[in-house]
């Protein structure tokens, strides 16, 4: 395969972008920021408490999806895909 | 019917479901019996690695905890879950690719070397048996509270079951009954939550009653319980950082996820799909299945208190007279996970902020004060909380709060039976999952690779299976004779995990300079830093050397937090040692350029 390192790079930026976000989601807001964000609410959940007992994860599951998708996508561009 | 005969029928229902799975997925070959030969849909093994992970922590204690813990309960919440956002992008798709049948064996491959691959092993056992003593102590408990045997002949139904499904069918086996397991743990866990959401808030997703209403119209039940909590001297539920520092929870919840990532019976559930984007979806899949479970135990959590608290206290906020007390008081009393103690001597129960007892309660056998209540020898002073209407009373073990919030609630029969074998399914199918990845290291790691090389195939099996059924008398034993030490070391668990394990994967992957000497040292620092210091504070084979508090802590991180700095000392230990030494062969690197692509082409 010619561009393994391009390959690798698309792979190691997409993860980036979602371990950014993991990060964001669960150590930011739902921990290091929770006071602040408490002070806003979403029904009838604080915000901060809404990140770290329910929102943290849907952006979990949400994340790991988002990532298969985009890797099949990266997959199948640099002709490494594998077939039935 | 009666409550105890609808139980029985219940729990006998699905043991024959699983022993009927097990014998029609017996495996034939060493593949079949490690990886379930590769052939495992994507979505099933999701539902495997859901009843893989979720325990019977999980399902029996996590929602006491966060009841108890409020907003700090998040750390768990998190914790166990976003480690499979590690899992998804930096581990389970290059492990695949490596294709074969062991996580020991991808240490022992890259980091050409068989010393690695024993360290790996000798963690990965350890991990294991800490983890399955607590299983088989689960199955017990369910059983001897349920079907009134002894906690003892729980365990050896339990191990019974195990063993016939574990030995004959192996991975290929386990994945089909856990898929089977997942289904029973997730309905009984979730249908009594539902019921109980529809009572209090008139929603039925118990993920949207935490945030709703109370039926009533007097507020929100997060903004009630914040107050009723108050009233009684404790912290408000959702305010941050009442039990813990914030550093605290970071590093746990990190510790946590980082585990979570590194636990070998989880890898290797990856290792079954047919595909690496498989993998990879497969992550997705098992997430999603754990989360609704991860979801409904905050409600379940914040509900139970709610309710605890208005039963105990009664309408006028005044304690219930120990006559009048509901009856599920006065079982789980008898279990011993109840206690009461009349200090303000007015015949009622109360509950407040404090403890009512000197650590847990120590019962004078079966004898009963005048109420009617069981004698307990241990009282506090009995003093009022800062706060508190009046001093607390009683002792609620949290690992009720799940099992017994059906009958606080009131609901019908059915759904505590429901319960029972909802509560046996998540330990058996965690206890199978550990037992195997144990005799697969025993067979695979140490016979075929270490010490006998020309065993053939069927031999290799043949060993497999007596290792499965070895390493379940070990944990039969543990579960009978808890060691004193069972519950301190369930922080061991993720922090070696944390620590030793995944640092070592991950830089194998991600680091093409990673060599030996690297890798050895860097597990080898993590490993004994953590142990270390859980020791130095838990007492483990030893007594503490320091009290437990966080005063001592460094930097205030608690023994069960100390895994995430085990971690960044792995790394930096391994960095340092690899720069000065020489870099790994050629064929090495090779090897890693190959997994991480998904397909040569």
């Amino acid at each position: 395969m010619k561009n393994k390192n391009a390959y690798w790079r698309a792979n190691l930026r997409l993860i980036g972008i979602c371990l950014f976000i993991w990060f964001l989601v669960s150590f930011v807001f739902a921990i290091l920021l929770v006071e602040p964000l408490n002070r806003f609410s979403l029904g009838g959940y604080k915000l901060g408490f809404w990140f770290s007992q329910q929102g943290s994860i849907y952006v979990f599951v949400a994340l790991i999806f988002f990532y298969s998708w985009q890797m099949n996508r990266i997959d199948h561009q640099f002709g490494v895909y594998e077939e039935e | 019917m009666e409550l105890q005969t609808l139980t029985y029928w219940v729990v006998g229902l699905s043991f024959a479901l699983y022993i009927g799975i097990a014998i029609w997925s017996r495996a034939s070959s060493t593949s079949e019996f490690y990886v379930a030969g590769k052939h495992v849909h994507p979505i099933a093994n999701g539902m495997a690695t859901a009843a893989d992970w979720m325990s019977a922590a999980s399902f029996i204690s996590m929602a006491g905890l966060i009841a108890f813990l409020g907003y700090e309960g998040g750390m768990y919440l998190m914790g166990w879950t976003g480690g499979y956002v590690l899992l998804a992008t930096l581990l389970a798709p290059y492990l695949r690719k490596f294709g074969k049948f062991t996580v020991p064996e991808f240490i022992g491959d890259r980091y050409y070397s068989q010393l690695a691959r024993v360290v790996a092993v000798v963690c990965l056992i350890f991990i294991s048996f800490t983890y399955v003593a607590g299983q088989m102590r689960g199955v017990g408990i369910v059983f001897s509270r349920f079907l009134e045997v002894s906690i003892d002949s729980g365990l050896f139904i339990g191990m019974g079951i195990v063993f016939i499904y574990a030995v004959l069918g192996g991975m290929k086996g386990i994945t089909y009954t856990q898929v089977a397991q997942y289904c029973v743990l997730i309905f009984a866990y979730t249908v009594p939550a539902i019921f109980i959401a529809l009572q209090t808030t008139g929603s039925a997703l118990p993920q949207i009653a935490l945030g709703a209403e109370v039926l009533d119209g007097s507020g929100t039940l997060l903004a009630k319980l914040d107050q009723s909590l108050t009233d009684l001297g404790f912290g408000a539920y959702t305010t941050p950082f009442n039990d813990k520092s914030m550093i605290d929870v970071f590093a746990i919840t990190l510790a946590l996820m980082v585990g979570t990532a590194g636990l070998p019976h989880v890898i290797v559930r990856f290792f079954t799909v047919p595909k690496v984007r498989d993998a990879r979806t497969s992550a997705g899949w098992a997430l999603v299945f754990i989360a609704i479970l991860y979801t409904t135990a905050p409600a379940v959590g914040a509900l139970a208190r709610t309710n605890m608290i208005q039963t105990v206290n009664g309408t006028e906020q005044q304690g219930t007279a120990y006559k009048e007390i509901p009856e599920w008081f006065k079982t789980w009393e008898d279990a011993g996970l109840i206690a009461w103690y009349d200090h303000n001597n007015d015949g009622r129960v109360q509950y407040a902020a404090g403890n009512a007892f000197t650590g847990k309660p120590e019962f004078d056998g079966d004898k009963r004060g005048k109420h009617g209540e069981r004698i307990v020898k241990n009282p506090s002073e009995g003093k009022t909380a800062k706060n508190a209407p009046f001093a607390n009373e009683i002792y609620v073990d949290r690992d009720i709060m799940v099992l017994a919030n059906p009958e606080i609630a009131g609901l019908p029969n059915w759904v505590i039976a429901l319960i029972a074998a909802g509560g046996i399914a998540a330990a058996l199918s965690t206890a199978a999952g550990l037992l195997l990845v144990i005799s697969v290291s025993v067979s695979h790691d140490l016979l075929k690779s270490t010490f006998t090389p020309q065993i053939s195939e069927k031999n290799e099996l043949l060993a497999g299976r007596i290792a499965a059924g070895v390493a379940i008398g070990i944990a039969g034993y543990l579960g009978l004779h808890p060691p004193a030490f069972v519950a301190q070391v369930v922080a061991f668990a993720f922090g070696l995990a944390a620590s030793s394990l995944f640092p070592v994967i991950l830089l194998g992957i991600f680091s093409k300079r990673m060599n030996k000497w690297g890798a050895i040292s860097g597990m080898l620092s993590g490993l004994i830093f953590t142990m270390g210091y859980i020791i130095y504070f838990k007492g483990v084979f030893i007594s503490p050397i320091a009290a437990n508090v966080p005063e001592n802590w460094l930097l205030g991180i608690s023994p069960e937090g100390i895994g995430s700095i085990g971690m960044v000392i792995n790394f930096a230990v391994a960095f340092t040692v690899s720069h000065f030494t020489s870099p790994p062969p050629a064929e090495v690197q090779e090897l890693v350029e190959d997994i991480r692509v998904p397909q040569n082409s």
